[in-house]
């Protein structure tokens, strides 16, 4: 009872503190929007399309926003040193770092509709396999959250957090399949695509969303799983080596 | 264990913090260097020492903030050193410098600071309100942590680390670069708090400070324990020591020498350019003194007495100008 206070009330102070703020609620909104308009332009390619973009979109929208999150919630923290009272609060590692990424993940979920809004009055959503996509949104979340974790937790500077993440971010965007497969990347660079984490859940997105898909769904939930448990020991083991000193 | 080198002697049965061979290093310095310590139920006990010395780590090791290299830590009977988490909620913290969020306000801070320890909403509200009036701190409280004075920060910083009502209170250097009036009202709740009975470990490096509100001083120089006993024992040796100050004018040179040999019953010491200390174990009969100035052409202006006190222990333990720790932060004087 007294963990689930303090988990409850550490992510609530995040989510008051960090994500209702106007800054990152309209990055929310704008971004997602402004790559789809960019990838219509880019192909030009007609709304009927409009499907086959959505996976990506939609992990676009989890990844920026929840990767964005960790690097004030826990980097700057460390910094100004108020992650020091979390620290010395009866409350396991385990559990501190769930509640710090807690609203992280809420908010990628949220954000990953925020794509689906428009969509669902552009093109055609009713072969849409929502109980595998709702299931894989959550995933995707899980494992971006825990990868901006890694590197919140590896770096001492915010801008370090911002720049680390995009180093990730950005390459992942065109190695992951979003919005090209991966079959189509120069045969050096496929390899690169099997080590990122949103590979799989972006896979299983296209496949519940238009039914193109690489692996099997479990296999892809499986592998995901399996990412975001090895990224989160990491980033706990990092924790205890460099701030636990 | 032996943690028994520092046995206490004076009537504290429960020993609720044992600290034993406790060493930590960062990178080649020698932080903390094989200190041992207890200290009893109920006790405030005082770790002095100058910039550097190894307090905020020791600290830090006892709270869990910081890893030992090696050493035991037993806190209320629970194992630290195996599991540094095991003792957090006996133990309230105060940082040396404020950890609360800038961005949300005193009130909020303090509830949220509560929240830590799995107490409820309405107690919660009810001990901020409360902690905010004995802190004087009622108008600030809906008023953003970054918007607050020094001294606010320090309170509000108190504030937060006693809202669970620890049964073992860490502060360190709660009166460090703050005016005199907040360092007094400071002093004030902490000597309230160990009136209630919280057993507190107060770090500092003003020597009067420890003298005044600490039953027990352990001096830190160097990572390494020097002296370690109760206020009343470590005044033992000097309780009958006299001692005046005079202030003189009209004098070049340092007369030292000259006093030293002209009244060898009696131990003068140069305090600054025109201020000599006299010390003797009898009782100084001034007027020779006072001729002795006026044969060389100058005038005596103020002859005063000064009770015996910790600052004479200290620099003779130390070796450390009691002035260089005074100085050292140059900010808040007692
Ligand atoms: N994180 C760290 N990395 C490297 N050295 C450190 C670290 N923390 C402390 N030290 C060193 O350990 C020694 C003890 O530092 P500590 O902060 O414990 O001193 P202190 O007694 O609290 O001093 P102060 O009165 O200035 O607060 C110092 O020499 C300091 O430079
Ligand atoms: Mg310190």
């Amino acid at each position: 009872m007294k963990q689930w206070i303090a988990f409850k009330n550490i992510m609530l102070k995040d989510m008051r503190s960090y994500y209702l703020k106007p800054p990152n609620v309209s990055w929310g909104l704008v971004f997602p929007l402004a790559w789809t308009a960019m990838f219509f332009v880019r192909t030009g390619s007609g709304l009927e399309k409009a499907i086959e973009v959505l996976p990506g979109v939609v992990a676009i929208s989890i990844l920026f926003g929840t990767t964005s999150m960790l690097a004030v919630t826990i980097t700057f923290e460390k910094k100004n040193r108020s992650f020091e009272r979390l620290l010395l609060a009866p409350v396991s590692l385990e559990l501190l770092m769930l509640s710090k990424t807690g609203g992280a993940i809420l908010f990628g979920v949220v954000n990953s509709f925020v794509p689906v809004v428009p969509a669902a009055f552009l093109t055609d959503l009713t072969q849409v396999e929502w109980l595998t996509v709702l299931p894989a949104v959550a995933m995707i979340a899980v494992v971006s959250t825990f990868l901006g974790l890694f590197i919140a937790v590896s770096v001492s500077e915010v801008f370090e957090a911002q720049t680390f993440s995009n180093f990730f971010r950005f390459p992942m965007i065109f190695l992951c399949g979003l919005f090209f497969p991966v079959a189509d990347l120069p045969v050096f660079l496929e390899p690169l695509s099997y080590v990122l984490p949103l590979t799989y859940g972006v896979d299983i997105l296209h496949g519940s969303i238009h039914g193109q898909h690489i692996f099997p769904i479990w296999i892809n939930f499986f592998i995901l799983a399996g990412f975001c448990i090895i990224l989160f020991y990491f980033s706990l083991k990092n924790i205890h080596r460099k701030w636990i000193l | 264990m032996q943690a028994s080198a520092f046995a206490n002697k004076d009537g504290y049965s429960e020993q609720l913090i044992t600290v034993s061979d406790l060493t930590k290093n960062f990178d080649n310095v020698k932080a903390v260097n094989k200190i041992s310590f207890n200290v009893g139920k109920g006790e405030l006990f005082g770790f002095l020492g100058p910039n550097g010395a190894g307090k905020t780590t020791t600290i830090n090791m006892l709270t869990g903030l910081a890893r030992p290299d090696s050493g035991w830590i037993n806190i209320a009977g629970l194992n630290c050193s195996k599991n540094p988490k095991a003792a957090q909620h006996l133990i309230g913290v105060v940082p040396d410098e404020s950890n609360l969020y800038p961005e949300l306000t005193g009130f909020v801070n303090l509830c949220f600071c509560a929240s830590l320890y799995g107490i409820s909403k309405k107690e919660r509200i009810s001990r901020a309100e409360q902690l905010l009036a004995d802190f004087n701190l009622e108008k600030a409280g809906n008023r953003k942590f970054n918007t607050y004075s020094k001294g606010m920060k320090r309170k509000l910083t108190i504030a937060a680390g006693i809202i669970h009502r620890p049964p073992i209170l860490f502060l360190d250097e709660p009166t460090t670069g703050i005016d005199v009036a907040s360092a007094r009202h400071i002093r004030g709740l902490i000597s309230k708090l160990f009136n209630e009975g919280t057993t507190i470990f107060l770090t500092t490096h003003y020597i009067e400070e420890a003298e005044r509100l600490c039953e027990r001083i352990a001096f830190i120089v160097n990572g390494h324990i020097v002296k370690n006993d109760t206020v009343a024992n470590l005044i033992q040796p000097i309780k009958n020591l006299k001692t005046l100050l005079i202030t003189y004018t009209n004098l070049a040179g340092n007369p030292e020498e000259k006093l030293n040999k002209a009244f060898p019953e009696f131990e003068f010491l140069q305090e600054s350019n025109n201020q000599i200390k006299v010390h003797s174990e009898k009782t100084i009969s001034i007027g020779p003194v006072i001729r002795f100035f006026e044969e060389q052409g100058a005038e005596v202006t103020e002859a005063r007495q000064l009770n015996p006190s910790l600052e004479e222990i200290f620099v003779e333990v130390t070796g450390i100008e009691a002035d260089a720790m005074k100085n050292e932060k140059n900010d808040g004087k007692l």
